[in-house]
Order: C-alpha cells, then structure tokens, then sequence
C-alpha cells in the first residue's frame, strides 16, 4: 500500500534517502537544493539518522568519504558551483572504491551563474568529475516521483559496484511539487556496515587491518586498480542502463531529452501529433552509462533525431557517439535559466522535417 | 625495568622517513597510547597528503587516506558514523594549517570527538621543503630562497594558541620529542587526548614541534638543536587549553 | 642487567640515540655499514647499560628494544 503525498522534488529526494537507509547526510547550503538539508535536518534526528552542515561543500564531500569509508549509507547535495567544489572529493571517493550518493540540482552557470534551473552540468557530471580515470553512475529523474525512486536505485547500485552514484536534477525538479508515493508499510532502517568487510570499522582484533585508500606509488599497481575499476564499469554499462522510449516505435522525429526537458518534449510530441507529424521522445535516466543500444532501437525508424537540453549542447555529443553517424542529430537548447517551451521545441521539429520534405 | 618493545599498533615494517625525521617517534608514541588503552581494535586513523602519507602502512588500527588537508572532515564522516570508536588524524604543518586550515578550525570548534596529532616542522617535507604556513620569519626554504619575509609572505600560525580560543576545544597542547624528557611528555598529552575522547569529552589537538633534518640542511642532531633555539622560542610549549567541553 | 638491541638493518644512524644516553654507550659504528648503507647503532659497553630505554624513545625507526632482566 501507498501513500500519497503532495512533495517538493528536493524533499521527495530526501524522505527517499532516508527511507534507502541512508544513515549520514552532510550538506551546505545552496539554491536550488537547500530543502533537501532542511528537510534532513528535521527528519535525521527523529530516525536515529545524522546530518550534518558543514562548513564548505569540500568538507562534506569529505565527511562522505570518511562516512562511505567506514560503510555506512550517506549522501550529500548541492547544486553547480557547489558540485564543482567537491569533485576532488569525489575523485577520491572514486579511486577508493566507496559507494556514496551525490546529488547536484542544477543551476545556471558558467561561474556563479544564475538561479534558475539549468543542464549545463552535463558534461562535468558524465565526463570530467573530478581528476583522473573514473566513472560515477549518472541518474537523471524527470519526475517527483522519479527523483524519490532514482536514490533508492542510487544507493543500491552505488553499493553493488562500489563507486560513487550522482542524481543528477535540475532546479525545476527540485522546486516542483507533485504527488508521490511512498511504501507506508515499509519500515526504515539505518544502514550499517554488516555487509561491507572492506570498511573501515574498527577491527575488534579480528581480522587485518583495512585501509581505505586512493594511493599506488607504483605505475602498475595504480594501472591495474583502474584496470580493475573499468571492467567493471563495462559490467555497468551492459547491465544497468536505464531509459524511457515514449511513442517511438513509429517516430520519424525523435526527440532526445532528460529530466525535466523530456517532460517538456514530450508536450512538443503530443503538439506535433495533433499536426500529424510522428514524434517520440527518447528519455535516458541513466546519462552514464548512456543507454547507447536503447537510442539505436527507439530511433530505428527516424530520420532525424533532435537533442534539447538546458545547456549550449552537451548531451548531444552522446547522443551523435551512439548514433554513430546512422542519423543526422540536431540541436536546441536555451540556457542560463531559460526553460524551453513545447511551442519552441514544435517549431524546431516542423523545421526539421519541413528540411526534409 | 620494563622491556622497550615495538607497540602491537606500530606494523613491523621499516618506516619510510629520512634518517633522524621525528615523525617515526610520534607515530610509535600514537601507538603506545592506543596499546595501552587497549583500544587498536575500535581506532579508526585518518592520515594526510605530506610525509606521513603512508601512515596508513604503519599503524595496524583500520585506516583512511584523505585528502590535502580535508583530515578533520573525513574523521567527522568516521566519527559521526560510529560515534563509539576512537578517531584520529595525524597531520603536517601544510595540511592542517595552510589548505586545511578551514577542515580544522571548524572540527575544532564544533567539538568534534576526535583527536589530532600535529606535527609541525616549519616545512613542507614531501614536496622538498617549501615554506610552510608555519616556516619561521627569515627561515630559509626553496620557496623563500632569501629566508621568508613577513612584509612578503606574512607571519607563521600558532595553532594551537588560535583554536585555544574556541569553546569546542577540550585540549589544545604543543609538545616537542627532542629528549627523552619531552618524548614522555608528548606521550601523556597524545594519552590525554584520547582520554578526552573516550569520555566524549571534545576536540583534542596535540602539536608536536618536529624536525626534518634533510629539508632543513642539518644533521639529525643539529636538527634537535634547532627545535631548542628556534622553534620552542617561537612556538612555546605547554598547554593552551584544557577542559572538557561536555 | 638490561641489554639494548638494535636492529641492524633498521636503524638509519640518525644518532638521535646517542645523546639521550645517560651513560654515553650508545654510538654510530663506524665498522660496518647495514643493508641500506647506514652506519648503525650500537651499545659499546652492556655492563653499564642501566635499561632506562632512552635510546629507544629516541628512536624514529623502532629499532631499539630493551630486553628484561633485573634491575642493576
């Protein structure tokens, strides 16, 4: 059975963490995401839960290093700029092979940016978060719903293979409200560190002692860690990609777009239905792994695939390298806070089939 | 008498330091403390980004490496997680008091449970002696080739006299290992550390004044000598604060 | 009679020992150079070793232990 309740993005998010068994959050305050502390800091001391604010976003990634290092479930959010400060740590939290979860609600950028909700993350998130070779899993929820469902899924994942987990929203999904459902039923349960002989726990003068460590002063040793970290990641990216094709199946336009965008090209579908034009939307929900084969399938039947994105075009580089050049990929996008309307999103695909007839 | 051996906490491993470096001495004393308490199997060590990088190899209590500076912010992340074990981190100069500065101060002032071994040697080791935070005025360093300058580079932070100002400290105390005398007295404060821990009883910092005899171009000796007329004058030992917060 | 040991191989010659010795037996030999290339450690006279082990808490490398026996 579930309840129903009327929720903000941010603290659907954050009810979810908890209910993951997510026992430490550490945050720092910053807009869009500062309801996800608010909500914590209420509701962490009522569960047996700890939050924290920290006094940087460096620090608390930095408490999510020593928290995730001794196995415990925790969690910390930001938005963009906050994001960039603590991808250090997330290196670090990567080249030890700890399982966290990181949430960034993004924002405008370059630099302090705006306020509004923004996709211009996407490459940093997917490519580049922090130094070094590593990957950390990318989930992107388009819904309320779906930004309670992809942390359980996060934190799940994140402690299967061991690496960091980002969910990666933006500040239209932080800040909307929408019904969502929880398991009232369920009950919550802080994590421990039971099933995690790796951690740093304190050894009870049982076993040897465990380092939790990202450094190999020796080129081979440090080549065969990664080695180690990216087979598996190719297990990760045959087993757990994730995506949503909506009416693709006849589309001679599909429309590739995450989170709160796809809502939005899929409006812009139904408005190019009624003019009879076949559309569909492809959605990926996990941006690494990109869901390269589902792209190829939903969009067996296009001509042309579109991107949109809040950004200048980042995602769209995705989108051509599983294409692999099999279809022309073209681009629309507003950024710095500016949400692209259906009627927008329509005119570029009339324009792009208008090119084509 | 007692026999002298190596403490069970202290891995039997060769330790990687110059000849004459102190950090061997902290670091056996952390260990004597921990076997005394009976504690190895509840204590959960942080170590930094500088010389004392591999203390992780060293100390047999389970480990994290952090990194430059951010020790007091994954300890919190350990200690928060498992407030019934011992925490400690143990640092250089460059890491707690230049890009840790932050990390510090504030695990300080919230009374972080934990306990921090300081070791302050007025150098950058690892990196082949550049000014530290704490390098002395007209000390000479590779990057204070014409000793540092405080109208330039500014003035040496004494720890321990600044966090003594905030009320979540429960033991700020500078000591130094150059004789036997100081190496006891070192011990009874790294003791009183975890002892304040133990009881929850706040944030603890031990600064030990330490040498590094290949950086500052002097004999391991020579090296102790310099702590008695230069560093002791500048940094005085003894304790800042003392006092449970809780 | 207490008998201070040092572990050939790991002592660096640092000399840090040297001086804390109250009895002043404690030296750098200079005979015989150990695995890593140092000169090492040594009590040159066991009968007037006291075992007070302030050589060892000098020690950066552990490389000193005072063995048991009876106090002289």
């Amino acid at each position: 059975m579930s309840e129903l309740t009327l929720m903000k993005g941010n603290e659907a998010l954050a009810e979810a963490a908890i209910r993951a068994g997510c026992k430490c959050f550490f945050g720092y305050p910053i807009t869009p995401q500062t309801e996800i502390s608010a909500y914590l800091s209420k509701r962490m001391p009522k569960v047996g839960g700890v939050f924290l604010q920290a006094e940087s976003e460096i620090a608390a990634i930095n408490m999510v290093y020593g928290c995730a290092g001794s196995g415990i479930r925790c969690m910390t959010s930001s938005s963009s700029p906050g994001i960039s400060l603590k991808t250090e740590g997330i290196s670090y939290i990567a080249g030890a092979d700890l399982p966290c979860v990181v949430i960034n609600v993004q924002r405008g950028g370059p630099g302090l940016g705006g306020i509004q909700p923004s996709q211009s993350d996407y490459w940093q998130v997917t490519h580049a978060l922090g130094h070094g070779d590593f990957h950390a899993l990318v989930f992107a929820p388009s819904t309320v719903q779906e930004m309670a469902d992809t942390v359980t899924m996060a934190f799940d994942l994140a402690d299967k293979y061991r690496m960091p987990a980002v969910i990666l929203a933006d500040g239209l999904l932080g800040q909307m409200m929408e019904p969502v459902a929880f398991d009232e039923n369920a009950e919550i349960k802080m994590s421990d560190a039971s099933n995690k002989p790796w951690a740093a726990t304190g050894h009870k003068n049982k076993r040897e002692h465990n380092i939790i460590n990202s450094l190999y002063l020796q080129a081979t040793e440090l080549e065969e860690k990664v080695r180690a970290r990216f087979e598996r990641y190719e297990q990760v990216k045959a087993t757990e990609t994730r995506s949503e094709s909506y009416k693709c199946e006849d589309a001679e336009i599909v429309v590739a777009a995450y989170g709160s965008v796809a809502r939005l090209a899929k409006s812009a579908v139904e408005l190019a239905r009624k003019e009879g034009i076949k559309a569909g939307v492809f959605r990926p929900i996990t941006l690494w792994p990109f869901p390269e084969k589902e792209i190829n399938e939903a969009c067996s039947n296009a001509k042309k695939v579109l991107t949109v994105e809040m950004s200048m075009g980042q995602m769209v580089d995705d989108v051509k390298l599983a294409l692999n050049c099999s279809k022309p990929v073209e681009f629309f996008g507003r950024t710095g806070g500016v949400i692209p309307s259906p009627a927008e999103i329509l005119n570029k695909i009339k324009e792009m089939i208008g090119g084509d007839k | 008498m007692p026999e002298f051996k190596r403490p069970h906490s202290l891995c039997d491993v060769p330790l990687h330091y110059c000849p004459g470096c102190t950090h061997g001495i902290v670091h056996r004393l952390v260990a004597e403390v921990i076997d005394e308490m009976g504690i190895e199997g509840d204590t959960i060590g942080v170590c930094p980004v500088g010389c004392s990088v591999m203390a992780y190899d060293y100390f047999n209590c389970d480990m994290l490496e952090a990194s430059h500076g951010r020790s007091p912010a994954v300890a919190t992340g350990v200690k928060r997680a498992n407030p019934d074990k011992f925490v400690f981190t143990y640092q250089g100069d460059g890491d707690l008091a230049a890009i840790g500065t932050a990390e510090t101060v504030h695990a300080a002032t919230r009374g972080e449970n934990i306990t921090v071994i300081f070791i302050n040697n007025t150098t950058y080791g690892m990196t082949g002696g550049q000014m530290a935070p704490t390098t002395l005025p007209g000390q000479i360093t590779q990057t204070t080739p014409y000793g540092r300058n405080t109208d330039v580079e500014g003035f040496p932070v004494k720890m321990c006299e600044m966090l003594s100002q905030l009320d979540g400290v429960a033991l700020a105390e500078r000591v130094t290992v150059i004789d036997p005398k100081s190496v006891m007295n070192a011990k009874k404060a790294i003791r009183k550390g975890f002892e304040f821990q133990k009881n929850k009883q706040g944030f603890s910092i031990i600064e030990v004044l330490s040498t590094c005899p290949t950086n500052w171009g002097k004999t391991p000796i020579e090296a102790l000598q310099r702590v008695r007329d230069e560093l002791i004058p500048y940094y005085p030992l003894g304790v800042f604060k003392e006092g449970a917060i809780r | 009679m207490q008998k201070m040991k040092v572990d050939f191989d790991r002592c660096k010659g640092c000399g840090l020992c040297t001086t804390a010795c109250p009895k002043k037996i404690v030296v750098i030999q200079q005979d015989k150079l150990n695995k890593k290339g140092y000169y090492t450690a040594v009590c040159i006279d066991d009968e007037k070793c006291i075992g007070c082990a302030f050589c060892a808490m000098m020690c950066p490398d552990c490389a000193i232990t005072i063995e048991g026996g009876e106090k002289k």
